[in-house]
């Protein structure tokens, strides 16, 4: 079978050694191969493998930083954070999925009580892993001591559950200046790309609105974190350091609270419901300035909400009331985004822009008889009243029409728009660049802003203006009717600047940043938007004409003030509005060496203006200057 | 006993002396001292990587790889007595066990993860298909010999081709690539150093080229799945391993990330891509990243040149074989060997698709142990009788 010639052979041949030779070279060639491979990934890049390696098995678990306080300018709290009990779990120290882990989520469920039934825990806990793998799950907050105490006797039968104190935000101060400060929510994808937001990770709670979005770079705080290593599968090895967050910083608003607060008690004396209610009530807003340098006293804008319900889930039928017009959109800060026509409080704008461009002067007299023919129509004083002659400080004083329907046709034909200039340097028709989003810039028309509206009416029925520009239109402005919108806080802004003699402020809520013990940090002062130039002669005289108004007999308000003690000027307005009672202004300076104050009220349907805003003005001067606090409804019978 | 060969001149004053019957030769030293070292890094490795693998219980994998190479050892000692150049008269049978043992796992073996290629004995499962190779070794040897005078490479070729060929497929049904290609491999190199013509054997590297392409492009193209999609996805995945680090690129790319990691010195107890399970079938296809990451540069290079030292020492004793068949049998040893160790540590590298190779010695599995401490005792019989030979006829034999 077996050849045994072939056992024979044993001298190496000259082919075998070839080929010998040829294998050892190719093992050569490969082992070479495989050695600067083990050079390049071991030695040339080991370090960036060696991050990638560190990164597989590390794990940072945020801790929330509790965010800073909002106090009002006296250091009294206005928003703070409150320790709520919450129930979650650790997803990795669960009994394994089966039998065991279900009977913890029916024991969960029947201590958590509704709304938490077993299906919805295990779905609630699948979906939060997704999103943020190896962080614990909030299933339930605000949960009783009791519950609390329960879950923590009983570890063993609720294993990977832990029930434990999380900051959340709270509102002591309810439905007062609830528009203001806004809300707080994890950070959206869109905000994560926005420069406001830069260095913000994933996850972190951020201030969405009003006074926690502007100041949130201060009041965010800095997350803590807990490092876990974890394996291949994610279970969690060991637990690394933790570095503890650190609370925001606190901001200090320039708000009076019990400025505040008697703003609520004067709208609510006129008629407006603190709350959303269904139809019936009153809506109103407030504004009260330092005019001296923008500081915000006090703002308000009712029907107002408690946000506290935010920090709980908003069921969607009080989310639709909070936003919904019929119940008064509590959610919407009528003195910043209040869009109306400001009646007879926009005559300060007219007379400064007639005096300041010489179409008269101090002593410049009309005849008011009650009525004055315009453009083939004719224009009456409200309610019949006749003046007689009249200058600018008694046309203030007694609120003539005729006179400013007058200085508004004059006006119309000298042409430059004068009034319309005035009204946008004082500071209407523009944003005040206050700290809060969501302002509005509102509108005051000028002749070629409605002669380009009609066109574009006429030609692609866009918008409402079905006319071109004619001096009705002037007149009507004149007199803070017409196309005019303006917010209560642009008219405090216009008011302050006459008040202060031309420096238009940037009105502020921010006054500084604080430590958490109170130390500042940080002042916060925009400064002046602008100024103009106002004559001295102008500003006396047009505060002059306000101050007869309040207080002077037969002035406007006069009966509103009646007895106040102190020296008020101030310029009532009722704005008609189609389709809606007459909206009740008032806009107020105050002046004081230490603290001077200009106040806008308005009331929507409020009637006069003395017959709701002024009063309500008068009780809240009467907080700020230690008075008393009277709501007196006046009889005016003019605008 | 007579004194150990150490140098040509005592083996030249050794032949004065007057043979007695049945003397033993020692076994090659090199050879021996590189299978020793590989068996040491094989329990220091997987000592640091299996510690957690299975809990309370942190030597489980040492305490039964040291068993596995005190058993393959022993007999290693044993084949290296005798003379392999009996085995040739077994080859039909040989032939016959491989082909019946591995058909038979398909039937009665035991399921793993998908595949089934091991019997479960009461101790560990064994595969037929690691001792497939060693059997194939054997029997293709012996039918090479005995065609190899007769001309007719081309001829010679093609039979032996199909005779591995045969078993190959059964084996990658199974499915195990990795050692089908183990079987071509083996045949291959045998054909090469039995001196075929070059001829037979561009064709066969030609026809395996356009094969390559046919399994992997072309069928798949058309429809027809020769492989299953995993198995293409896994040779595929080493191409472009960052496209999809969650599938069949994953295992390439934490084993790349650990050897990286390792940098020149290794991270020891920090090991974390070991320690934690980043890396995937740490104890035996992955068991070179681990060494990489644990020892770094270093303990990589001594693991390749101890296999570099073991191949040399075959290709060496393949020369020096008393016949054609103790070369061919070695031939078929150092190619099982070196394909391999190059294709293991290129898909730990990742600069080679995931076949499923083991690292011969180093990985932790009974079979692929005892079938290559077996082969390697062939290797040692070669030399055995190749030294036993030379000094019979007066010839010196150098190293």
């Amino acid at each position: 079978m077996i050849d045994p010639i072939e056992d024979r052979r044993s001298a190496i041949t000259p082919q075998l050694a070839f080929r010998v030779a040829l294998a050892g070279g190719i093992g050569v060639t490969l082992f070479a191969i495989i050695f600067f491979r083990l050079w390049f990934l071991q030695v040339l890049s080991g370090d960036q493998f060696l991050a990638t390696a560190n990164d597989n098995r590390i794990r940072d678990v945020r801790i929330q930083a509790p965010r800073g306080e909002i106090v009002d300018r006296q250091g009294r709290l206005l928003v703070d954070n409150r320790v709520s009990i919450a129930v979650q779990v650790e997803p990795d120290k669960l009994p394994p999925v089966g039998p065991a882990r279900d009977a913890v989520y029916r024991r969960l469920s029947s201590v958590l009580g509704s709304g938490t039934t077993p299906r919805k825990l295990r779905r609630r806990i699948k979906q939060a892993r997704l999103a943020l793998p190896y962080s614990d799950v909030l299933l339930k907050n605000d949960v009783p001591r009791l519950v609390y105490q329960y879950i923590l006797e009983r570890q063993r039968q609720f294993p990977g559950i832990k029930a434990q104190p999380v900051s959340l935000r709270q509102y002591p101060r309810r439905t007062l200046a609830a528009q203001l400060f806004g809300t707080v929510g994890e950070i959206s994808p869109t905000e994560l790309k926005q420069s406001k937001f830069r260095g913000v990770v994933q996850g972190t709670t951020v201030g969405k609105s009003g006074i926690e979005y502007t100041y949130d770079r201060y009041l965010r705080g800095k997350d803590g974190a807990q490092r876990i290593y974890v394996d291949a599968l994610g279970r969690a090895k060991a637990r690394g350091p933790e570095i503890p967050p650190a609370q925001g910083k606190r901001i200090r608003l320039s708000l009076d609270l019990d400025l505040e607060k008697a703003g609520e008690e004067a709208l609510s004396a006129a008629g407006v419901s603190t709350t959303a209610t269904l139809g019936a009530g009153k809506r109103g807003a407030f504004v009260a300035l330092d005019p001296r340098n923008g500081e915000v006293l006090a703002m308000g804008s009712y029907p107002s909400f408690d946000p506290n319900v935010f920090a709980k889930p908003v069921d969607a039928g009080l989310f639709k009331r909070l936003n919904s017009d019929a119940y008064g959109a509590p959610l919407f800060n009528r003195a910043i985004a209040g869009l109306y026509p400001t009646g007879s409080t926009f005559k300060l704008i007219t007379a400064t822009a007639a005096l300041q461009s010489g179409l008269i002067n101090p002593q410049t007299i009309i005849n008011d008889g009650g009525s004055v023919s315009f453009g083939g129509r004719s224009w009456t004083n409200a309610r019949g009243a006749v003046n007689g002659p009249v200058n600018v400080v008694s046309a203030l004083k007694v609120s003539s029409d005729v006179f400013f329907y007058t200085m508004g046709a004059q006006a119309n034909g000298v042409g430059g728009d004068i009034i319309q200039t005035w009204a946008k340097r004082l500071g209407v028709g523009r944003r005040t660049g206050i700290d809060l989003p969501g302002e509005f810039k509102g509108l005051v028309p000028t002749p070629a802003w409605a002669n380009r509206s009609y066109k574009q009416y006429r030609d692609k029925n866009i918008g409402f203006v079905d006319k071109p520009w004619t001096i009705g239109d002037n007149i009507n402005l004149a007199v803070g009717q017409g196309y005019l919108q303006a917010t209560p806080l642009q008219m405090a802004t216009a008011y302050s600047t006459i008040a202060n003699g031309g420096r238009v402020v940037r009105p502020h809520l921010g006054l500084r940043v604080e430590d958490g013990a109170g130390r500042p940090l940080q002042e916060i002062e925009p400064g002046a938007a602008r100024r103009v130039k106002i004559n001295p002669t102008t500003r006396s005289t047009i505060l002059e004409g306000l101050r007869e108004a309040a207080g002077t007999p037969g002035g406007t308000s006069a009966d509103v003030f009646k007895g106040f003690g102190r020296t008020v000027m101030g310029k009532t307005g009722t704005a008609e509005r189609p389709g809606q009672g007459d909206q009740s202004w008032y806009v107020a300076y105050a002046p004081d060496a230490r603290r001077p104050i200009v106040l806008a009220v308005t009331v929507e349907q409020g009637g006069f203006g003395a017959e709701s805003a002024a009063p309500a003005a008068r009780y809240m001067l009467g907080q700020w200057f230690g008075l008393k606090k009277k709501f007196v409804a006046g009889q005016s019978t003019t605008r | 006993m007579p004194a150990p060969v150490t140098s040509p001149i005592r083996s030249v004053d050794e032949v004065t002396e007057p043979r007695r019957p049945h003397v033993t030769l020692p076994l090659d030293p090199l050879l021996l001292l590189a299978v020793i070292g590989l068996g040491v890094c094989s329990l220091v490795t997987l000592a640091g990587a299996t510690q957690d693998d299975i809990a309370g219980q942190p030597y489980y994998f040492v305490y039964r790889q040291a068993a596995y190479l005190g058993i393959g050892a022993a007999l290693m000692l044993l084949v290296s007595r005798f003379d392999y150049s009996r085995l040739r008269e077994l080859r039909y049978g040989l032939y016959a066990i491989l082909i019946v043992s591995i058909l038979a796992v398909k039937a009665l073996g035991s399921t793993a993860r998908g595949s089934t290629r091991a019997f479960a004995l009461p101790f560990f499962s064994f595969q037929p298909s690691e001792l497939g190779k060693l059997l194939l070794i054997l029997a293709l040897a012996a039918f090479v010999v005995g065609r190899i005078r007769r001309g007719n490479d081309r001829d010679t070729t093609a039979r032996t081709m199909l005779a591995a060929l045969v078993p190959a497929m059964i084996v990658i049904a199974q499915p195990d690539l990795g050692s089908g290609l183990v079987y071509i491999a083996v045949a291959v190199a045998i054909l090469f150093f039995a001196g075929v013509t070059w001829q037979p054997l561009t064709g066969l590297f030609a026809l395996a080229a356009v094969s390559v392409v046919l399994v992997l492009v072309a069928a798949p193209a058309m429809g027809v799945d020769v492989l299953k999609p995993y198995q293409v996805d896994r040779l595929t995945a080493f191409l472009n391993p960052s496209t999809d680090p969650s599938k069949q690129g994953y295992q390439q790319n934490q084993a790349r990330i650990a050897i990286g990691a390792g940098q020149r010195t290794g991270r020891g107890d920090q090991a974390t891509q070991t320690r934690n399970n980043f890396l995937p079938e740490h104890h035996t296809d992955f068991i070179f990243a681990v060494v990489g990451e644990t020892y770094g540069f270093v303990g990589a290079a001594v693991v390749l040149s101890l296999f570099a030292l073991l191949i040399w020492r075959c290709l060496r004793i393949l020369t020096i074989s008393k016949n054609l068949y103790g070369s061919l049998i070695t031939a078929g040893v150092v190619a099982m060997i070196a394909f391999q160790v190059f294709v293991n540590v290129g898909m730990n590298v990742g600069i080679m698709p995931i076949t499923g190779v083991t690292l011969p010695l180093l990985s932790y599995g009974g079979s692929s142990v005892l079938v290559t401490l077996l082969a390697l005792g062939l290797v040692q019989s070669v030399y055995v009788q190749g030294r036993r030979t030379a000094s019979a006829k007066g010839r010196v034999v150098l190293g």
